[in-house]
C-alpha cells in the first residue's frame, strides 16, 4: 500500500472503499502498519491483525478509556493493568456498527486526568510537531495519532478541554459535543457530570462524521439525549450574518504568538461576511477553581470502585485495610491521589458547603453567562489554549500551572455546551487552535462555522511520512 | 463528711423510632437487568453494572420506582415532584463501586402515618452484596478469608423511617406486623424478616416521664424477627435505665443485639461514624413521577389491612379482634368474606369458626393447601346455626372438607350426621330414663348434676348427632324435674 492514504482524509478514504477503489481491510491494515510503527507513544495497544470484517469506513484509534470487549482498556493507569472488559463501550460499539473498527487504544493521562499525557501510568506522548513538547492531553495519544499520521482518525473524551486542547496543540480537529449528545456508558469515568465523548480528526468534515456516528440516546446512559435531529455534513464557506463573540483575548498568559494567529482567524471571520464583537462573560475567570472542586468531588466517588476486590491487580498482606490501601497506593498515580484527596475534602462534612456547593453555584452562573451571551451572538470564540505546546516536563512540578493550560475550555462543559477547536495557524513553528462554542445543541452549526473557516485558513498539518 | 448521692428514683418513658429496609420483589435489579434471586449458585446473577465495573452505568428500574410509589402512597406520604439520587460513600467489599445509590435530600415520600405512627420519610436506594466470613469471628477483621456473593448486590430496596411515636417493645412489634401486613398485601416485597426481605432497625432511647427533650438515642441493627425485635428492645431500655439510674450517660452508638444470649454489643461508637460524603448522583435523572405513573400506582393500591379492619369490624359486625386478625392475614380475610358473600346472616359465625376452628387445624399450614371452599365453608357453619347438625358433627365435615373438599351436606349424609329426627331422638331419651333408673332418683331428689349420664347415654347411641341442650330439655320435661 503506498502512502498516498496518508493524504487523504477519513472521509475520502471511505468514500475509496464505497467506490471499490480499495478494500476495508487494505485500508486497515496499512493503519495498522503505521499505528505498530508509532514512535511516539500514542498507542497502548494497536490492533494485532485484520479484523474477519473490515468494515466500511477507515479503522478508527480509541482513547484507552474506552471499554472495547476483551481489549486491554486501563485508562492509562497500572490500577487496570491486564483489564479486559467484558463488554464494549456504545459509542464504541456505534462506530463499529457504523463500520469503523477499532484500531488501537491512544494513550491519555491517566482517568482523563491531566493537560500534558505525563501523567499517564505508562509513560508521556510527544508532540508530532516538536518532540520534546507534549502533545496536550488528556487524550494526548489520540491527537498525536491522528496528526502524526497514524491513526486516520480517533475518539477521546473531553471533561475540561481534554479534547480541544491536545488538538489544538498537534494542529487537528477537535470537538467537544453538549453533555448527552453521546452516550458516556462505556467510558471509564472521570467526572461524570462533566465527560464527554468526541471526536479528534483531519478535518471538519471527518468531525462531523465520527460525530453522527457516535451520537444518539442510549438506553444504558440515562443522561444521553442523542442530538435532536439530522446532523448534516458542513458545506458552509460563507459567514454572512453569522454573529461572533470574542472573549478572552486581555489574558495575562496568552502568548502573543497565540493572540495573533486568532486575531488573523478573527479577521477571516469578518472577511467571509462574518461580524466580530467582544463579548463578557464574567464568571469564566473563576471556572478554574469551580472546575477543580467538581471535577475531584465526582472523581473521590467514580476511582472508589478500584479497590482490588473484583478485578485489576490487588496488593498488600491479606488484610481488608492493607489490601484498599496497598492497591491503590500502587495502581495510582500522585495527579490521580491528589485529585482523590482533594475531591474527599470537598465533599466532606462541614466543608461540602463552601467548596461542592460554592462550585456548584459557579457552574450555574458560567451557564447562565453564555446564555447571555447567546442572546447578542450565534457564537462564542476564543484561543483553546493560552500557549503553544510546551516542553516535556516544564510543568510537572506545578500542578497549579498545568491546571490553567484548560483555562479556556474548562467553562463549556461546565455549562454542558458544545465547542469545537481548530488548528488556525502558527507560532514559533507548533499549531495554534481557535474555538467556537455554542448553545447546546448547535454542533451542527458550530460545525459549519468552522468548515468556513478552515477553507479560508487552509492549514497545512505537520509534515509527516 | 460522706456525700451520699441520691439514688435515681425517677420513671422512664422509652422513645423509639424504627428504621426499615424493604427488598422489593420487582423482577430485576435497582439500576441493571439482573433477574433478582434468592438461595441461587453465589454470582450468577450479576453483570458488568452490579460488579461495578469500570465505565458502567446505573439505569433506574421502572417498577421499582412504581412500587416505591406505592408504598409511599400506602402510607400517606407526599410526594415529590423531583426526587434525586445521591451517592453514599464508603468502602466496603460488599459494595462494588465504592458508593451506594441512595436518596437523601429529596426521598420519593415523605410525611405520612401507618396508623398513628408518623412516617418520616420513604426512599429508594440499591441492595449490598452478601459477605461471608470463614475462620476467626465471623466477621470481616480476623476472618481467615472472607468472599462475596454479588447475587444480592443491587436488589432494590425501599427504606421507610418512622418518627419516634412508639412508647414500647410491644408496640414496636405490633407496628411491625401491620406495616408487614400491609406491604404484603400490596405485592411489593416477599417481606421476610428471616430471608432479609423485610429488615428492621429500631432507635431507642429513654426520658424522665413528663419530660420533652429526647434523651441519647442508640441505634439496634437488623433484628430479624418481631420477637427478637420486641426482646431486642427491651433489652436496651432496661441497658439504659440501668445506666442513667447508676449516674452515667448513655453514649450514641449502634449495636447489635444477639438472640441467643440477650446481650448487647457495640458495633460503632459515634466516633467511628462515617462521613458519607454524600452528593447528587450525576449519573441519573431526577425520579419525576408524571401524572400517569401516579395514577398507575394509586390504582393498583389494593384495601390496606388498616383499612379492611375498620370495614370488617363495621360491615360484617366483627369484633375488633377478630377484624385485625382476618386484616392482617389477608388469605383468611379473603376467604371469609367470599364465604359471608355465599350465605347472608352468618358472618360473625363463619369468622369465630375460621379464627378458632380452622386457625386450629391448619397451624401453620396455608389455606390455600387445603381443598377447602369458602362456600362449603359458608353451608356448613350455615348447617349447625340452623342446628341441622351438632357442631362437634360440623368439627368432623370441617375435617372431611379439608383434606377431600366437597358438599358439606353430602358428607353429613355419607357419614350419617344429620341430626337425629325427632321421633327417633325421643324414644332414645325415653330408652336412656328407663336404663338410668340412679340418676333419675337423684335428679328428683335436688341433684340436677346427675342429668349427666342420661344426657351422656343419649349421645352415645346417637353419636353425638343430638343437640345437648335440646336432649336436656327433654330429660328434663319427662322426668318432671
Amino acid at each position: 500500500m503506498s502512502d498516498e492514504l496518508l493524504t487523504l482524509t477519513a472521509a475520502a478514504q471511505a468514500a475509496r472503499i464505497e467506490a471499490g477503489e480499495l478494500s476495508a481491510a487494505e485500508v486497515f491494515e496499512y493503519w495498522r502498519g503505521r499505528a505498530a510503527a508509532d514512535e511516539l507513544g500514542s498507542y497502548l495497544w494497536v490492533a494485532d491483525g485484520v479484523p474477519e470484517d473490515a468494515g466500511s469506513l477507515p479503522p478508527v484509534a480509541v482513547k484507552d478509556l474506552f471499554c472495547v470487549r476483551g481489549v486491554p482498556s486501563t485508562a492509562a493507569s497500572r490500577i487496570l493493568e491486564g483489564y479486559r472488559p467484558p463488554y464494549t463501550a456504545t459509542s464504541v460499539r456505534n462506530l463499529e456498527e457504523a463500520g469503523a473498527r477499532v484500531l488501537g487504544k491512544t494513550n491519555q493521562d491517566e482517568f482523563a486526568m491531566g493537560s500534558s499525557n505525563e501523567n499517564s501510568g505508562y509513560g508521556p506522548v510527544q508532540n508530532p510537531w516538536d518532540r520534546t513538547r507534549v502533545p496536550g492531553g488528556s487524550s494526548g495519544g489520540s491527537a498525536a495519532a491522528v496528526a502524526a499520521g497514524t491513526a486516520p482518525w480517533a475518539i477521546g473524551t473531553d471533561t475540561g478541554g481534554s479534547i480541544r486542547q491536545p488538538a489544538s496543540l498537534c494542529g487537528i480537529v477537535g470537538m467537544k459535543p453538549t453533555y448527552g449528545a453521546v452516550s458516556r456508558y462505556g467510558m471509564i469515568a472521570f467526572a461524570s457530570s462533566l465527560d464527554q465523548c468526541g471526536p479528534l480528526t483531519r478535518d471538519v468534515t471527518d468531525a462531523a462524521i465520527l460525530l453522527r456516528h457516535l451520537q444518539g440516546k442510549d438506553p444504558c446512559d440515562s443522561t444521553s439525549l442523542g442530538i435532536p435531529g439530522e446532523l448534516p455534513l458542513p458545506t458552509a464557506e460563507r459567514l454572512d450574518g453569522v454573529r461572533f463573540g470574542v472573549w478572552g483575548m486581555e489574558e495575562e498568559g496568552l502568548q502573543p504568538g497565540v493572540a495573533d494567529a486568532v486575531n488573523a482567524t478573527l479577521a477571516r471571520i469578518e472577511e467571509l461576511g462574518g461580524t466580530v464583537e467582544p463579548i463578557e462573560l464574567p464568571t469564566a475567570k473563576h471556572g478554574i477553581a469551580a472546575y477543580y472542586v467538581i471535577a475531584p468531588a465526582e472523581a473521590s466517588a467514580n476511582l472508589a470502585r478500584y479497590d482490588g476486590v473484583r478485578f485489576g491487580p490487588r496488593t498488600g498482606d491479606g488484610d481488608l485495610t492493607s489490601l484498599y490501601e496497598q492497591t491503590r497506593h500502587d495502581g495510582f498515580g500522585d495527579e490521580v491521589k491528589r485529585r482523590i484527596m482533594i475531591g474527599t475534602y470537598a465533599l466532606s462534612s462541614g466543608y461540602y458547603e463552601a467548596y461542592y456547593g460554592t462550585a456548584q453555584k459557579i457552574r450555574t452562573k458560567i451557564a447562565q453567562d453564555f446564555a447571555l451571551a447567546f442572546e447578542k451572538v450565534d457564537f462564542v470564540v476564543s484561543p483553546t489554549s493560552a500557549t503553544v505546546a510546551f516542553e516535556l516536563g516544564e510543568r510537572t512540578a506545578d500542578p497549579l500551572a498545568m491546571y490553567l493550560a484548560d483555562y479556556y475550555t474548562v467553562p463549556m462543559p461546565l455549562a454542558g455546551i458544545p465547542a469545537i477547536s481548530i488548528p488556525c495557524g502558527l507560532s514559533e513553528g507548533l499549531p495554534v487552535g481557535f474555538q467556537i462554542a455554542g448553545p447546546a445543541f448547535s454542533e451542527a452549526g458550530i460545525l459549519d462555522a468552522a468548515h468556513a473557516l478552515e477553507k479560508s485558513i487552509g492549514f497545512e498539518g505537520v509534515p509527516v511520512a | 463528711m460522706t456525700v451520699v448521692t441520691e439514688p435515681d428514683v425517677r420513671a422512664y418513658e422509652p422513645v423509639i423510632g424504627i428504621e426499615i429496609h424493604v427488598q422489593l420483589r420487582t423482577r430485576t435489579k435497582m439500576f441493571c437487568g439482573c433477574a433478582l434471586s434468592f438461595g441461587d449458585d453465589p454470582n450468577t446473577h450479576v453483570c458488568p453494572v452490579c460488579l461495578g465495573h469500570p465505565g458502567t452505568l446505573p439505569v433506574t428500574n421502572a417498577e421499582a420506582v412504581h412500587f416505591a410509589l406505592m408504598i409511599a402512597m400506602a402510607f400517606d406520604c407526599e410526594i415529590a415532584p423531583r426526587s434525586i439520587f445521591h451517592r453514599k460513600n464508603y468502602f466496603y467489599p460488599d459494595l462494588p463501586k465504592g458508593y451506594q445509590i441512595s436518596q437523601y435530600d429529596i426521598p420519593l415520600g415523605s410525611h405520612g402515618h401507618l396508623g398513628d405512627v408518623r412516617i418520616h420519610r420513604v426512599h429508594m436506594e440499591e441492595d449490598a452484596a452478601k459477605l461471608i466470613h470463614s475462620g476467626g469471628s465471623g466477621r470481616i477483621h480476623g476472618a481467615e478469608t472472607s468472599v462475596v456473593d454479588f447475587n444480592r448486590g443491587g436488589t432494590p430496596l425501599v427504606e421507610i423511617v418512622t418518627e419516634p411515636d412508639l412508647s414500647s417493645a410491644a408496640q414496636a412489634a405490633e407496628f411491625g406486623r401491620l406495616l408487614q401486613a400491609t406491604l404484603r398485601r400490596m405485592g411489593v416485597s416477599d417481606v421476610n424478616m428471616e430471608e432479609g426481605s423485610l429488615r428492621m432497625d429500631a432507635n431507642v432511647s429513654i426520658r424522665p416521664v413528663g419530660t420533652a427533650t429526647l434523651g441519647t438515642k442508640t441505634e439496634l441493627k437488623n433484628m430479624n424477627s418481631f420477637r427478637f425485635l420486641e426482646r431486642g428492645i427491651d433489652a436496651e431500655i432496661e441497658r439504659q435505665r440501668g445506666i442513667l439510674q447508676g449516674g452515667g450517660e448513655v453514649e450514641q452508638e449502634t449495636l447489635h443485639y444477639d438472640p441467643q444470649s440477650g446481650s448487647l454489643t457495640t458495633l460503632r461508637s459515634k466516633e467511628e461514624a462515617h462521613d458519607y460524603r454524600y452528593f447528587p448522583e450525576p449519573d441519573l435523572v431526577p425520579v419525576a413521577p408524571t401524572d400517569e405513573m401516579l395514577t398507575r400506582a394509586r390504582d393498583a393500591l389494593p384495601e390496606l389491612p388498616a383499612a379492611r379492619a375498620e370495614r370488617l369490624e363495621r360491615d360484617l359486625e366483627l369484633p375488633a379482634e377478630t377484624a385485625r386478625l382476618l386484616a392482617f392475614r389477608s388469605e383468611w380475610g379473603d376467604f371469609v368474606e367470599q364465604a359471608v358473600q355465599s350465605r347472608n346472616g352468618v358472618a360473625q359465625n363463619v369468622a369465630n369458626w375460621v379464627t378458632n376452628e380452622l386457625a386450629a387445624r391448619l397451624g401453620d399450614r396455608e389455606l390455600g393447601s387445603t381443598r377447602l371452599e369458602p362456600a362449603a365453608f359458608a353451608e356448613l357453619v350455615g348447617l349447625v346455626v340452623d342446628k341441622k347438625i351438632s357442631a362437634s358433627a360440623g368439627r368432623e365435615v370441617l375435617d372431611v372438607l379439608i383434606e377431600d373438599g366437597g358438599d358439606p351436606a353430602a358428607v353429613v349424609e355419607a357419614k350419617g350426621l344429620g341430626r337425629a329426627e325427632s321421633g327417633e331422638l325421643e324414644s332414645i331419651v325415653d330408652r336412656a330414663i328407663a336404663d338410668n333408673p340412679d340418676a333419675v332418683e337423684k335428679i328428683r331428689a335436688g341433684k340436677p348434676q346427675a342429668i349427666g349420664a342420661i344426657v351422656g347415654a343419649v349421645m352415645r347411641e346417637t353419636k353425638g348427632r343430638a343437640d345437648g341442650g335440646e336432649v336436656q330439655r327433654m330429660i328434663n320435661e319427662r322426668i318432671g324435674a
